[in-house]
């Protein structure tokens, strides 16, 4: 069925619903092997539902999803976990799947958090929880990363370093990566296509077609529009061999 | 050696412990107390229908309670009823429809305190084999389903997403239950079944930081308490339930000044 061996997750005309009202509906896209998509859109607008119909959470969908992998790394928007249990760091790290010490040291690395390893994860900041999170989806070197507002709570630097470091496994795994993110600014640096929802798929494309999109306007306003384009503007130029720059 | 009843009693009981060890500590992380003392109390018509039918206890039991967390689960799809309030009536009404069968029964003579309570003469050679062979199938199953019921029970959605199928494991968790009831209800009795599975993986939790660790100091929180336990109940002729769990109990209490000890250590 999978005409495309390089596609990992596709949805098809997806939607749910919850006692009759649509939290999301029509939703089609697809994830490749070392392609970043992202969702966007505004509060409410069924960005998470997305990622879980897509991650198989919900079940009772509209719609199709054909999943082509199950090495998944997800790191979700909200995680509520009960303090009624003793979990350090390190058993958090390998809660899905074991690993070896040297692979889960690497990833509380690659996130800056490796001097929490013996810590209890109740007793972590916001955005160092944010970081275990994240190197625990990426310390399973997973085929598809689905990445819910991976950077909340990460201080501005952190967070620059953190979507660098998505785009470089993103790279290095050639894993496909769902993300989901309010910040225009530095995720359009790295996606390939972008999903902009608002209950259903407001519009499509890659980060510039977006930006154009009149109704990408409507929703975000003349500004956010701005912010895209410019980035683009940075892109009108590429980078030749010899390592001039030569204009489009 | 097993001719003895205290010997046969002690072997049943380190059987127990070593299964209600991490099994406690699953019903502590996943705040399942109430359901197992449904579970347990609905053993009561276990029972009386094993005598009623010639039938084994341990397994009458263990279908009647199954048959309870199954019911359970479809009068939650069902009701608007709050969890709780569907226990409660599940717990209390099985309870009620056994001792009104156990009062049919008028032609067996019934040991009820015994059955409540725990009795340690009457653990039998082969009750001893239906724990010792009960227990380890339970804990064989319970390793093979650890990861994904360890996972959801941290966080159901990374579990399911990350393809692990958490609702199996929670289900085949909920069968492990009522089989541990079944083989334990001689010992602790129906009553205190709960306790057994409660108190020494709460001992556990005060002293580690780890779920490993807990896990390990649930059983051996088990197997103090049932050796002191009944070692109390030959000694004052109480009953062996509740000298276990007072035993139980008097861990837990060490476990707490444990505590207050580390604490001024650190400052």
């Amino acid at each position: 069925m999978n005409a495309n061996q390089n596609i990992l997750v596709k949805l098809k005309d997806a939607g749910f619903k919850i006692n009759d009202k649509w939290l999301v509906q029509g939703v089609s896209l697809q994830v490749e092997k070392g392609k970043i998509v992202t969702l966007i859109g505004p509060n409410g607008s069924g960005k998470s539902t997305t990622a879980k119909i897509a991650l198989g959470i919900y079940k009772k969908i509209e719609g199709e999803v054909e999943k082509y992998t199950n090495k998944i790394g997800y790191v979700p928007q909200k995680i509520s976990i009960d303090w009624t249990l003793p979990l350090r760091v390190n058993d958090f790290m390998v809660l899905t799947e074991s690993l070896k010490n040297e692979i889960i040291d690497e990833a509380l690395s690659l996130t800056g958090v490796i001097h929490l390893k013996d810590k209890n994860l109740g007793d972590l900041s916001g955005g160092e929880f944010q970081r275990v999170l994240l190197a625990r989806a990426i310390s399973k070197k997973p085929e598809l990363l689905v990445l819910d507002e991976p950077v909340q709570g990460v201080d501005f630097t952190g967070e620059i370093a953190l979507y660098e470091l998505i785009k470089k496994i993103s790279d290095e795994l050639n894993c496909g990566i769902l993300l989901i993110s309010h910040d225009l600014h530095t995720v359009m640096s790295a996606t390939d296509h972008v999903v902009c929802l608002n209950g259903h798929v407001c519009c499509s494309g890659t980060p510039m077609d977006v930006a154009k999109n009149n109704k990408y306007k409507a929703l975000f306003g003349e500004q956010a529009s701005q912010i895209l384009s410019r980035y683009e503007h940075r892109h009108d130029h590429i980078h030749t061999d010899e390592g001039k720059i030569k204009k489009n | 050696m097993f001719d003895d009843f205290f010997i046969r009693a002690l072997v049943a009981g380190i059987g127990v412990a070593f299964v209600t060890g991490p099994l406690g500590c699953f019903v502590i992380w996943r705040r399942l107390s109430y359901f197992g003392d449904t579970l347990a109390h609905s053993a009561l018509l276990g029972v009386t229908l094993a005598f009623t039918m010639e039938f084994n206890i341990a397994l009458s039991v263990f279908i009647i309670s199954s048959l309870i967390a199954l019911t359970l689960i479809q009068l939650q799809k069902r009701t608007n009823l709050p969890g709780d309030a569907l226990l409660g009536l599940l717990a209390h009404s099985s309870l009620a429809v056994g001792l009104v069968v156990i009062g049919f029964l008028t032609f067996i003579r019934f040991d009820i305190m015994g059955l409540l309570f725990g009795d340690i003469l009457a653990v039998t050679v082969d009750d001893l084999l239906i724990i010792w062979v009960g227990g380890a199938i339970i804990l064989l199953i319970l390793k093979l389903i650890w990861k994904p019921l360890f996972a959801s029970t941290v966080n159901y959605e990374l579990a399911e997403a990350e393809g692990l199928n958490p609702d199996r494991a929670k289900a085949i968790f909920t069968i492990l239950m009522a089989a541990i009831i079944a083989i334990s209800i001689k010992m602790v009795g129906l009553l205190l079944i709960t306790g057994m599975l409660i108190i020494p993986a709460a001992m556990a939790r005060n002293i580690s930081s780890s779920p490993q660790r807990m896990v390990i100091y649930s059983i051996i929180g088990g197997l103090l308490s049932v050796i002191l336990g009944l070692f109390t109940s030959l000694e004052f002729n109480t009953s062996s339930g509740p000298s276990i769990i007072t035993a139980a109990l008097f861990l837990f209490i060490l476990s707490l000044f444990n505590i207050k000890q580390s604490i001024k250590l650190k400052n």
